[in-house]
Order: structure tokens, then C-alpha cells, then sequence
């Protein structure tokens, strides 16, 4: 049984749906990548996933090992007050507090995970530091501990290298990778950057508008239409051509629900077509493409 | 001067106010720095003047002036905090509307009734005076089960008032701690408006978690530090309104005020020392 799994899934605020249609799985180590435009729904789907938004239709189911209660959450915002007095050290403690039931005190296991923790992220040595006086890249690290401290099995994570400069982005990258792969923990993580997810995740789950685009391993979203749809024109196609050279039949199988296979219009012959509607659906930035491609 | 202090003991209501005010002290200050950091320090300052209200109603109908005001004061806390957390009408908003709306009930009431006199008096400013055996023991067993509740919980109040998205989605329940907090304040409220006074109580909210906010950066130490601030003005409070016959719920918040300046020259100057190190 998979780890979570999402069956036709809605969310709708007052009443309007703001995401419709979604059916994916997370296997327990995956590393899952959520892409799509501000205002697609992302974090509204990491609410749903954390119980803190109820679905307006359809169901997240978790395997039988998981508990809600069990999952790590790095918040896109975190509405601190500027002047909250807190250490570091009791806001990666206050992480624990998940798996303690109702024993009011940390005891040693909290406390030595909470340090393990910090000493993962690097940031032992400001455990004492306060809270407010870090910077926007530390204070990332101390949330992302806390998270950690929250859970064993999985970790949200809702676009953490926000607001970072570039070469604190890619030792975040780093740390989340480590995360995966050497403590087990499988990472669910909101990004804008393409370029990364694809080179991090294991699987990419794409969101349009309002619904599901794509979801699928991340081999497979490189020869998608909802990939170069999100990459700039003629780069884009240049790739997708040399894709459609190399690959010209993403398994229709391997890619469930809505996944869109290449478009007619300007692929080759022999490239399957899994979806007639979402074809259609695609077609315009296709037929684009296809345009820009003429032109040159 | 000395032996004054001392001769102030030997009275038992100056024992009675010193071992209320020192629990109230202690707790209002504790619930106070979960208080202004959830940005909640109005909704203080509201109930008691829902407490007012209550205490006035309660005396036009010769009935026990506490029995009457925990309940309702209780009702309009939860009440504050479900609009707050609604935010439908604008918190702020909400309070000044509950708050300048009991006082006024209040007023109307006294005025039909027994007119303006000294009990009236003692429920808006305070009175070591009108404290009675019975008021004693209640005050004793609120705070404790206030200084209980908040042992027992505060790492999750401090999860909770930190970041209550988080702690929600950990599986905590936050409407339920923020129940909690909303319940132990309308008790000390109620029951510290006997000394203090409707008008000043929330002063004794607000001040000691302010004042060690100046100079203490981790939650604990704003938590102890805000303790031992309230306790110490309190008692230097009741000791300076004894001396000089001044009132005592103003005495107290002026010792406040005093305290919330020195911590704020102490942090100025621990910054100026730090600055001048910094460029070696
Ligand atoms: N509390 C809310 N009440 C009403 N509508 C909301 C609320 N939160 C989000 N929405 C709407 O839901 C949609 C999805 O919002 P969401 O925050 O999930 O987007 P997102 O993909 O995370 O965007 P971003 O990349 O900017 O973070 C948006 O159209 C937004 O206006
Ligand atoms: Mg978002």
C-alpha cells in the first residue's frame, strides 16, 4: 500500500474550487517535486495533505504505518512576530511534541533528537541564538529541524529556498537530498525551480490552473507537454525535439491520470497519445511551440 | 521605615492582599506573555470591563458578586476569541464593541439601583479592603489550578503561540489550548479585579511581559523574568500604597512602570556596551 494516496481530490475555498481532479501516489522514499504558478493550489494541497484543510471532494488515504500526526511540515510562511523571544533550541524542541501523547515534559529522547537534528542542519551553534535575530537562510535551517524533529517518515516542505541567495538555495538542495537519502524520510516539496526539481525529485507532480497536468517519475516529465509548456519557447522545443529523438514513446502506462503525452501537431509519428481531452487541453502551447520552431 | 514594613504584617488583611496579590501576580504574568504574543492583549483589557459589568449586575441582585462574574466573564472570552480567530469583524474592533458595551450596561445598572457607592468604587479602581476569608480561598484556588494547568501545558502553549500552523499540523489541538489560555485569563481577571480594580487588572497582564521582552531573548527566561518582575512590583506596590495611603491597584501599576523604564535603560545600555565591543 502506498504511503499517501490521493483519489480525485478538490479543494475549494467558499465554495470555489480552486483545485479539482487530482490522483497521484507517494511510495514510502520518494521525493516528490510539486511545481506550478503562484495561485495554482500548491499550498493548499500541502493544507490538504496535513489535515488542515478538509477536502471539498474526493480523499487522501495514508498507508496503515502513518499517522497525520506523523508528518514534518515547513510552512511557506511562517507569521512569526518580529519580536517573539525564543531560542532556537525550544523552537526545534517544540517539534517533538508530536510524538509525545500527553506527557507534558521533553524528556532525553526529545532532547537528543532535537540535538541530532541541529547538529544534521548545522546549526548547533546558535542553538542559544534567538529565534528573531537569525537570518532568513538560518532561520530556514532551525524550521526545517523543527520539522524534522516532527516526524520520522515524511516531511512537507513549501517552497524552502524562498528568499535565499543562490548558494545557500543549493546547500538547502543538498540538505533536503541528504534528508531522502540518508535518513529514509520521504520529501514532499514545493518549488518554482524547474531546473532543480527535475534534477532532485524522483517524481514531479505538476499543477495547471486549477487541476492536476501531470504526474509521473521525473524521466518521464521531461518528455511531457506540461514540462516545456513551463520552460521558456525555443529552448524548450529545442530540447523537446532532441527528446522526442531519443524517446519518441513516453510509456503511456508509466505515467498515470491526466499525463500528457508529446502533441500530435509537431510530434513524429509513433509517439503515443494517452488522452484525447488532454490533448486538446494542450494543444495551443503546442501549436506555439510549433510556431516558434517555423519561425526560426 | 523598617519597622513600619514590619508593623504592616501584623494586620491580616495586609497578610490576605500580600498572599493574593502575590498569586495573581504571578499568574497574570505567566498568561500575559502567551497573551501579547498572540497579539491578545486587548482581549484582556476587554473582559474586565465584561467583569464590571457582571460585578454590577450581580450586586443589584444580591448575588455573590464572583459566583456571577467567572461564568460570564468565561462566555465572553470564548466569545472575544472566536471572533478574533474568525476575523470577520476585525478583532479590535470586536473587543472595544463587548468592552465599552458591558461598562455601559454596568453603569446603567448601578445607577438604577444602588447609585454610584464605595463598592461600585472598589470594583473600578480596587480594594485591599473589601477582600473577605472566602475571597481568599477562592483566589488560592484558581491560581492554583492556573499555575497547574500552565506547567502542566506550557510546552504546548509555547508551541502553540509560536506557531500555531505547525502545531496544528503536528496534531496538536490548538482551538483547544487557545480554549485553555482563554479560560485561565478570564479567571485571573475576575479574580484579580478585587485588588486591582476592573480598570487596572489588565495592566498587570500586559506590563511584566512587556518589560522582560525588553531584555530576555528565549521564552523561558521572558516567562521566569516576567514572574519575579510582577511579584516585585506587586509587593513593593502594596508596601509604597501602605506607607503613604495611596491606592493600591494604581501603586502597583506605577511600580510597573517603573520597572518597564529600568528594564528598557538596561537593554539600551547593555547595547551600547555590545556596540562599542563589536569593532575590536
Ligand atoms: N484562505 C483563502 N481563502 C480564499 N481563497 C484562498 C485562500 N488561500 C488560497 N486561496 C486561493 O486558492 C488558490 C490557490 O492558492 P495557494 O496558496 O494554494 O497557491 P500556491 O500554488 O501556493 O501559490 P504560490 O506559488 O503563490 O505560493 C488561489 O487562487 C488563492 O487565491
Ligand atoms: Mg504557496
Amino acid at each position: 500500500m502506498s504511503l499517501i494516496s490521493c483519489d480525485n481530490l478538490a479543494f475549494a475555498y467558499d465554495g470555489v474550487t480552486v483545485l479539482h481532479g487530482l490522483n497521484f501516489k507517494i511510495e514510502q522514499g520518494d521525493y516528490l517535486c510539486i511545481l506550478g504558478e503562484n495561485g495554482a493550489g500548491k499550498s493548499t494541497l500541502m493544507k490538504g495533505l496535513l489535515g488542515l484543510k478538509r477536502p471539498s471532494a474526493g480523499s487522501v488515504t495514508f498507508g496503515e504505518d502513518l499517522r497525520a500526526r506523523e508528518i514534518g511540515y515547513l510552512p511557506q510562511q511562517t507569521p512569526v512576530q518580529k519580536d517573539f523571544p525564543a531560542s532556537v533550541r525550544e523552537v526545534v524542541l517544540s517539534g517533538c511534541l508530536s510524538g509525545m501523547g500527553m506527557r507534558p515534559f521533553f524528556g532525553k529522547a526529545e532532547k537528543e533528537r532535537a540535538a541530532r537534528n541541529m547538529e544534521a542542519l548545522e546549526i548547533t551553534d546558535l542553538a542559544d541564538r534567538c529565534y528573531r535575530d537569525l537570518s532568513g537562510g538560518q532561520q530556514q535551517r532551525v524550521l526545517l529541524a523543527r520539522a524534522l524533529c516532527a516526524t520520522k517518515k515524511v516531511i512537507l516542505l513549501d517552497e524552502p529556498v524562498a528568499g535565499l541567495d543562490p548558494l545557500v538555495t543549493i546547500n538547502m538542495y543538498k540538505l533536503i537530498e541528504r534528508i531522502n537519502s540518508e535518513m529514509g524520510i520521504t520529501v514532499i516539496m514545493v518549488s518554482h525551480d524547474v531546473q532543480a526539481a527535475t534534477n532532485y525529485a524522483s517524481h514531479i507532480l505538476h499543477l495547471g490552473e486549477d487541476r492536476q497536468l501531470f504526474f509521473g517519475t521525473c524521466e518521464d516529465y521531461r518528455y511531457s507537454a506540461a514540462y516545456h509548456s513551463f520552460m521558456d519557447g525555443g529552448k524548450a522545443v529545442h530540447i523537446w525535439k532532441k527528446a522526442q529523438v531519443k524517446k519518441p514513446a513516453p510509456a503511456a502506462g508509466a505515467a498515470p491520470a491526466e499525463t500528457v503525452s508529446a502533441p500530435t501537431e509537431a510530434a513524429p509519428e509513433g509517439t503515443a497519445v494517452s488522452d484525447a481531452a488532454a490533448e486538446k487541453k494542450e494543444s495551443p502551447a503546442a501549436q506555439e511551440k510549433a510556431e516558434k520552431e517555423v519561425r526560426k | 521605615m523598617f519597622q513600619l514594613i514590619l508593623e504592616m504584617f501584623t494586620y491580616p488583611f495586609m497578610v490576605r492582599a500580600l498572599c493574593m496579590g502575590v498569586l495573581v501576580a504571578l499568574c497574570s504574568a505567566l498568561l500575559g506573555v502567551t497573551l501579547v504574543l498572540k497579539r491578545y492583549s486587548m482581549i484582556g483589557d476587554g473582559l474586565s470591563h465584561v467583569g464590571f459589568g457582571a460585578l454590577a449586575i450581580a450586586t443589584a441582585m444580591n448575588a455573590a458578586p464572583l459566583a456571577v462574574a467567572i461564568p460570564v466573564v468565561i462566555a465572553a472570552s470564548f466569545l472575544l476569541l472566536r471572533l478574533s480567530e474568525s476575523g470577520k469583524i476585525k478583532g479590535d474592533a470586536a473587543i472595544a464593541l463587548i468592552s465599552t458595551g458591558s461598562l455601559a450596561v454596568g453603569v446603567m445598572v448601578v445607577s438604577m439601583t444602588t447609585g454610584m457607592n464605595t463598592d461600585v468604587y472598589n470594583y473600578l479602581f480596587g480594594s485591599i479592603l473589601s477582600m473577605s476569608e472566602g475571597d481568599v480561598v477562592l483566589t488560592g484556588a484558581v491560581s492554583a489550578v492556573i499555575l497547574a494547568l500552565f506547567v502542566f501545558f506550557y510546552n504546548r502553549i509555547f508551541a502553540v503561540t509560536f506557531d500555531e500552523t505547525f502545531a496544528r499540523a503536528t496534531g496538536l489541538n490548538a482551538r483547544l489550548y487557545n480554549m485553555v489560555i482563554a479560560v485561565l485569563t478570564a479567571l485571573i481577571i475576575v479574580v484579580g479585579m478585587r485588588m486591582m480594580g476592573s480598570l487596572l487588572i489588565s495592566s498587570l497582564v500586559v506590563f511584566p511581559a512587556v518589560t522582560s521582552m525588553r531584555t530576555c531573548i528565549t521564552f523561558r527566561s521572558v516567562m521566569i523574568c516576567s514572574a519575579i518582575v510582577s511579584t516585585v512590583c506587586l509587593v513593593t506596590g502594596l508596601v509604597i500604597s501602605y506607607l503613604y495611603a495611596a491606592p493600591t491597584g494604581a501603586s502597583i501599576v506605577l511600580c510597573n512602570i517603573a520597572a518597564f523604564f529600568l528594564f528598557t535603560a538596561l537593554q539600551k545600555l547593555r547595547e551600547s556596551l555590545q556596540s562599542r565591543e563589536k569593532p575590536l
